[in-house]
């Protein structure tokens, strides 16, 4: 994977390739970061993939196999790798078209709270005064609630469902963003090079979004990974608690929710799909590691 | 000092009007007729309709009724719980202590082990401990603590029988709660077996719930240890001839312990949203399960008030922590 003539590269020239050269060479150094990496990708190639992956179609119900046990317990068949569940669907058809669902999440989610925040981040910070005073009382508010409670609020509010669910857990998120801009918009502003941008002339929004906003993008890509698997588990969470994803979708938290009374009976269908989520929100978090360690030694976990 | 307190009241009081218009509004923003919302009946008579718009002081102008609703929060009053017309404050307490009582013991778990861990870890930086040390934080940092708690429940409740499933106390044991801490109740019921009984009910919760502040602390106390370690008055201590122990004891732990104590406080928030979680898994009669039911059954006005009540706790601890860290270090009175 290393491209050796990048690594290279930053000692001799400095342009935008070279930065990403000198990135590759702090983050390829963690070897944690690489393995989250390539989990990373393996679990984007099959959620990419899962109908031509998955042996089976993930609601299609085999009803002489329910509670069928995987492949290494006695009893278990090729048929069904990882077994079935209560209604004798295979769980490994489900378990791959769950990765869609989570991969989804997370980037919807993330989006759109890095989006809002940022830009409730760059006015804050960029125009101060009585706007600034409102938006990060707002933020103090969203963060006074323990994340979980409000995002169960908030879909009790818009009810149950996966949307519904995405967008509680991206306004729950989203003053993470927000106060980070703000600081680093703060930081920013009396610099020189974005006085000059004012002297010729390029408006509030030009200076915003181009001049500063470029500036102070370690720190929001670092917390928008960290986000990513938040807002993954918060949403196998709210699936767990019947909030989420509504069955027979094949979510994670969902399934968990579904597979619960038969925990002693059939633990397979327990264990398997958490840990689906423990690798995938681990696999992103060695990648946080590695892009803070990367992007900004002196960055503390915030 | 006395100023600084001031000053950080005073920051209270916006977020107290913030958390109150929140959950004040959450009735009027739910689907539906607030009134057939708060008095819990469908398609009623238009007479019934007003008599209720009246009961509940709707009729009045909004902001005369967000008003009367702080009056009355502020007194102590958030109404009756729609399913057993218990009042919401005397549910909250009743019901508080269960979750203090399991979150204390978690916090006591996360923090021993977790600044354990992270000076151990710092102190063998780079070697195979550390990587151990780190790699299995990071592993609890990501763990989806629901799926954790069932899987204990597998292993050490239904296959090994060590701990009971759910529940506070072993059903056989009855005692009238004084102080409602099972712990202390117990105790001072001086029933044979009912102290082990509480304890080991006690303990997978306790576990599930410290996983996440565990990781989050191990990590924090760490890079604060490393931090202070490259330091020069560590150097000037190793240089006097300290042995390594008592610099890392007294002349770095002590200075490692600022940022840590304020991961600590932050983890408060974390802590009752986990609640919600590990107290839904194994039926800990605590607030986090106490919301999830009252969702369940639609009982909105018991959501509303626990919401504002949580939200307070959360609020106040996080005034305490702030305080006790100007308390620690001078370096934030002054600014």
């Amino acid at each position: 994977m290393a491209d050796t003539s990048t690594e290279i590269a930053p000692i001799v020239s400095t342009g935008r390739a070279a930065r990403l050269g000198e990135f590759w060479m702090y983050f390829s150094r963690n070897r944690g970061a690489l393995i989250g990496l390539v989990v990373f990708v393996l679990l984007v190639l099959i959620a990419l993939f899962a109908p031509v992956i998955a042996p089976h179609n993930p609601d299609d119900q085999f009803r002489d196999f329910l509670l069928a046990p995987p492949v290494w317990q006695q009893g278990g068949t090729w048929q069904f790798i990882f077994g079935t569940d209560n209604l004798g669907r295979d769980m490994l058809s489900r378990l791959i078209f769950g990765s869609r669902f989570s991969l989804l999440i997370g980037l919807i989610v993330v989006t759109t709270s890095l989006a809002s925040g940022v830009i409730l981040g760059l006015i804050a910070g960029y125009f101060r005064g009585i706007v600034d005073v409102v938006i990060m009382r707002i933020m103090d508010v969203i963060l006074a609630f323990p994340s979980l409670l409000l995002a169960l609020v908030l879909v009790a509010i818009l009810g149950p469902g996966l949307v519904n669910a995405m967008i509680a857990i991206a306004i729950v998120l989203q003053p993470h963003f927000a106060r980070l801009t703000r600081a680093a918009v703060m930081a920013e502003k009396p610099r020189e090079y974005v006085v000059s941008a004012r002297l010729a002339g390029a408006g509030p929004i030009r200076i915003m979004l181009l001049t500063i906003l470029p500036n102070c993008l370690a720190p929001l890509i670092v917390q928008a990974t960290l986000s990513f698997s938040n807002a993954i588990l918060e949403a196998a969470a709210l699936g767990f608690l019947g909030m989420g994803a509504q069955p027979p979708t094949p979510e994670w938290g969902t399934m968990l929710a579904e597979a619960r009374q038969f925990i002693l009976r059939a633990p397979w269908v327990v264990t398997l799909p958490g840990l689906c989520i423990l690798v995938t929100v681990l696999a992103i978090n060695l990648i946080g590691d590695g892009l803070r360690d990367a992007l900004d030694p002196k960055l503390k976990r915030s | 000092m006395l100023r600084f307190i001031l000053n950080r009241l005073a920051l209270v009081i916006p977020t107290f009007v913030g958390i109150s218009i929140l959950s004040f509004g959450f009735i009027r923003l739910l689907p539906g007729d607030p009134v057939e919302v708060l008095a819990g009946e469908r398609s009623m008579a238009p007479a019934r309709r007003e008599q209720l718009l009246h009961v509940f002081g709707l009729d009045r102008p909004i902001w005369e009724q967000y008003l009367s609703y702080v009056w009355r929060a502020l007194h102590g009053d958030l109404g009756v719980s729609l399913t057993n017309q218990h009042p919401i404050t005397q549910q909250f307490f009743q019901l508080f202590p269960a979750t203090v009582e399991l979150s204390l013991c978690a916090m006591i778990i996360a923090i021993v082990l977790g600044v354990l861990f992270g000076m151990l870890a710092a102190a063998k930086r780079d070697t195979w401990v550390d990587q151990v040390t780190m790699g299995t934080a990071l592993v609890g940092y990501s763990m989806p603590i629901f799926w954790w708690g069932l899987l204990l429940i597998i292993v050490f409740a239904a296959g090994l029988h060590w701990f009971p499933v759910q529940g506070r106390m072993d059903l056989a044991i009855f005692f009238k709660p004084i102080t409602g801490f099972m712990l202390i109740d117990s105790l001072l019921s001086g029933q044979k077996g009912a102290f082990q009984s509480a304890v080991s009910h006690l303990v997978l919760p306790s576990i599930v719930l410290a996983t996440i502040p565990l990781a989050v602390i191990a990590r924090q106390t760490r890079s604060a240890m490393l931090e202070v370690l490259g330091e020069d008055y560590v150097r000037t201590a190793r240089a006097k001839g300290l042995t390594e122990s008592r610099v890392t004891a007294l002349h770095a732990f002590r200075n490692a312990l600022i940022p840590v104590v304020t991961t600590i406080g932050l983890q408060v928030g974390t802590l009752l949203a986990g609640a919600v979680l590990t107290e839904t898994i194994f039926s800990w009669p605590g607030i986090g399960k106490w919301m999830i039911d009252s969702i369940g059954h639609r009982d909105y006005t018991a959501v509303q008030g626990g919401l504002l009540l949580i939200a307070v706790v959360v609020m106040v601890v996080n005034l305490i922590v702030d305080v006790l860290y100007a308390v620690i270090n001078p370096r934030i009175r002054v600014h």
